[in-house]
């Protein structure tokens, strides 16, 4: 089960840097980057899963007295939900910028770019 | 070609390096110290059900605040970029074709009840899964259906704007006030804690996290709005 989700984690980090380092399209380098960003937040949460226990929200199936050998840990969540929001607000930022390089350049090729190349 | 060799040398590499790691992970079997702590602690001192909810509006409530600060660095930072002078009027002027009969009615039935959810989702985010987040999120997709289904429809800015800063200012008030009746900055006993897994328990937390949830989902909306404005030149 762990096993699963961390291969999917890391497969899908490995695409994602694959297509953002290969694709001269912008656009395609930002979903890449998401791509790869989903794939870091599976693996942190895969990390956290013990087996045989259940989500770390208390109710008849999880008393107070037997949470900790009850759940799962919650540390990794709280900090993949951290994740996602911020991964969110870098990919608006980088739409942002494709937007405003497009209005710069009129194109989105990345090899078009030419400025800060050595 | 050598560049893609390259790449696809250095994705071998974080693929040996991925393969490694996966190897000798060995899964926990028992909690470590701090997520013990949190879950024998979070039922009792703080009167939350859902403990990532404990963990990221109280015990690291500050971080929380940092997140919603990124955020509205983020909004603003957009704002700022794909602003123009005088896009009011030059927004009206794109002629777009009529949505379609099934976008515009859905959007009148789904709208009020994306927001029902989003609200649900964080007024109940101490007692299920979700939270101010997920809910304002949520809130965000309602604004998207809406834009979607009329992508020239005017949203105010500084309603959105208004907000946005007062749930700031409540969120940030409300941390305050901690210091001074309760144990510290975002402390949650301000409030008593009520009975466990009812609606009005765990203190001041649904309140902040609904605050949470009104920002955020202002703050995603300002994105959208900022980002459906531009205009092709």
């Amino acid at each position: 089960m762990v096993t699963i989700a961390m291969v999917t984690g890391f497969i899908l980090i490995l695409m994602g840097l694959y297509g953002a380092l290969t694709n001269p399209n912008i656009l395609r380098m930002i979903v890449s980057f998401s791509i790869a960003n989903t794939g870091v937040n599976i693996v942190l949460v895969a990390i956290g899963y013990i087996q045989g226990r259940t989500a770390p929200i208390l109710d008849e199936a999880v008393p107070v007295a037997e949470a900790a050998a009850r759940i799962i840990d919650p540390t990794p969540q709280a900090l993949v939900l951290t994740a996602i929001v911020i991964g969110l607000g870098v990919t608006t930022l980088m739409l942002t910028y494709a937007y405003k390089l497009y209005e710069m350049k009129g194109t989105l090729n990345i090899a078009k770019f030419s400025e800060l190349k050595w | 070609m050598i560049k893609r060799a390259l790449v696809l040398l250095f994705l071998f590499a974080l693929g040996t390096l991925f393969v490694e790691l996966l190897l000798t992970y060995t899964p926990d079997t028992q909690l470590n110290q701090t997520g013990r702590y949190y879950a024998e602690h979070s039922a009792q001192d703080l009167g939350t059900v859902n403990i990532t909810t404990a963990i990221i509006v109280t015990y690291r409530g500050l971080d929380t605040l940092g997140e919603v600060t990124v955020l509205f660095l983020t909004a603003a930072i957009v704002g700022v970029l794909l602003s123009r002078g005088d896009h009011k009027g030059k927004s009206l002027q794109r002629k777009l074709p009529q949505s379609g009969e099934l976008l515009t009615t859905g959007s009148y039935l789904l709208v009020p009840l994306i927001l029902l959810l989003g609200a649900y989702v964080f007024i109940n985010g101490h007692l299920t899964p979700g939270g101010g987040f997920q809910g304002g999120a949520i809130i965000a997709s309602a604004i998207l259906l809406m834009l979607l289904t009329d992508p020239l429809r005017h949203f105010s800015h500084s309603i959105i704007a208004a907000v946005e800063s007062i749930s700031g200012l409540f969120f940030i008030g409300l941390g305050v006030l901690g210091i001074f009746y309760a144990g510290g900055f975002l402390d949650n006993r301000l409030l008593p804690l009520g009975e466990l897994g009812s609606l009005f328990s765990a203190g001041v937390i649904p309140i902040i996290y609904s605050f949470i949830g009104l920002k955020v989902g202002a703050e995603f909306s300002s994105m959208l709005v900022n980002l459906s404005e531009t205009e092709d030149t």
